[in-house]
């Protein structure tokens, strides 16, 4: 699976994200300093904002063909886990998790609640309101319910950002788990770049909303 | 209090009630639309809508005597489609109470939405949810303690309406009286301890309603 980001511009009050690349995945990673256009570009791929001109394409479904198509977020079925996470405070665990869940978008028979629930080390905080759980444990949330949305691309925007090296060092096993256990294309956005080296195939860098540099981490990231 | 003093204090509530009821699926509509959607004449709308807390009551009472009177432009259809008279009846009470508190409604429930940080609506949209699902199980239960608040205030509001419910309504007693068209009319004709009662009752019911608002509030701020 890839994604083709063709001449895709976005313009903002006094930045300009102008991106042509390709991502190849299953785990691609974004890196790039702080104001570089990482979340603005995740935005644009999950259809949060409109670009003003490019087309993006996941293999051959049109994303978006500035300005005659755009496909809007929620037929998109791109997932995207933002820095703030954004777990409904008002709803529990099991509320946010199968929130997005629909059993028609399912083809793969792995995405279940039981077991996604189970592989995401959730079953004990089910009934508890997500705004009682640790960090650790919000971000597995926000994944789990990313996943139950049966997505054909998941986002993740800097999701280690928050925590401590000890947490960081749990959490990335559960990042294998999605591309392993449930064949989930993953995009991983950071700046950091300790985290791309362990966890992805390619890599894209970003600076000042142009890709500078694209390669196999090992190289690019040295 | 007499029988008949407790008769008004009942209707006022009833009709305070009432118009609040009224205006809340409206409100919260416009609520929503003013907080999270632009559009062209946007400011139009939102004028238009706190109009009513500036107008002069008794001007905006004459404009709904235009309007809902037997020639009026709604009066007249009202009359003739469904045979409901509105000036001068009950439900010119009830009218009035509504068209005089919706911007309170309005205003509180526009800044409740407001206060929904957005990314739980985008987060639910990637998540497949249309958008009358994100309003129905996002925006609206986290804005409901300010739309509860704005109802409060909006009832309150009601409750002490006078201006135009004395143009559109009239002072008819056992009709269309309320406690502010009682008090004043008592206080009228001379007999002030007629009015007292009256007084102390709707100083309390509104201080009841307007804390019981206020606590609402500051459970959201501290959310």
């Amino acid at each position: 699976m890839s994604l083709r980001l063709n001449n895709v511009r976005l313009s903002l009050a006094a930045f300009t994200l102008q991106v042509d690349a390709t991502l190849d995945l299953p785990i691609a990673g974004i890196f790039g300093p702080s104001g570089a256009g990482k979340t603005s570009l995740l935005e644009l791929i999950a259809g949060l904002r409109r670009p003003n001109a490019g087309s993006i394409l996941l293999d051959s479904t049109v994303l978006s063909d500035a300005p005659a198509s755009f496909l809007p977020p929620r037929l998109r079925r791109v997932g995207y886990v933002p820095q703030d996470l954004a777990l409904f405070p008002h709803l529990s665990v099991r509320a946010n998790l199968v929130y997005g869940f629909r059993v028609e978008t399912v083809e793969d028979e792995r995405v279940t609640l039981k077991h996604v629930v189970e592989v995401m080390e959730l079953a004990q905080l089910l009934d508890r309101n997500v705004t009682n759980l640790s960090g650790g444990e919000q971000q597995r949330v926000a994944f789990a319910r990313a996943i139950l949305s049966a997505p054909r691309l998941l986002l993740l925007d800097e999701p280690m950002n928050s925590l401590d090296s000890r947490l960081k060092q749990r959490l990335v096993p559960f990042l294998f788990r999605i591309r392993d256990e449930f064949r989930i294309p993953l995009i991983y956005v950071t700046h950091d770049a300790s985290e791309l080296k362990s966890l992805c195939d390619e890599v894209l860098i970003l600076e000042d909303g142009r890709v500078v540099e694209r390669g196999v981490p090992a190289d690019v990231l040295s | 209090m007499t029988a008949e003093s407790w008769q008004i204090v009942f209707f006022t509530i009833e009709v305070s009630a009432l118009s609040t009821l009224l205006i809340l699926p409206l409100g919260i509509a416009i609520a929503w639309f003013l907080a999270r959607r632009d559009w062209p004449g946007k400011a139009v709308v939102e004028t238009l809508v706190m109009l009513p807390l500036f107008v002069p009551p008794v001007a905006t009472g004459l404009v709904l005597l235009m309007l809902f009177g037997r020639r009026g432009l709604f009066g007249s259809i009202l009359q003739r489609g469904m045979g409901l008279e509105i000036v001068f009846t009950w439900r010119a009470v009830v009218l009035a109470g509504a068209v005089m508190s919706f911007p309170l409604l309005v205003r509180t429930a526009q800044s409740a939405f407001r206060e929904v940080n957005p990314r739980f609506e985008e987060i639910a949209r990637t998540l497949g949810a249309s958008e009358w699902r994100i309003f129905r199980t996002i925006s609206l239960p986290l804005a409901l303690r300010g739309i509860v608040a704005g109802a409060v205030l909006a009832f309150a509001r009601a409750m002490g309406e006078f201006g135009a419910t004395a143009v559109v309504a009239g002072m008819i007693p056992r009709k269309t009286m309320t406690i502010s068209l009682a008090i004043y009319q008592n206080v009228q004709l001379g007999q002030d301890s007629a009015a007292l009662p009256l007084l102390f009752v709707s100083i309390a019911i509104v201080f009841v309603t307007v804390f019981c608002g206020q606590i609402i509030s500051r459970r959201r701020g501290a959310r």
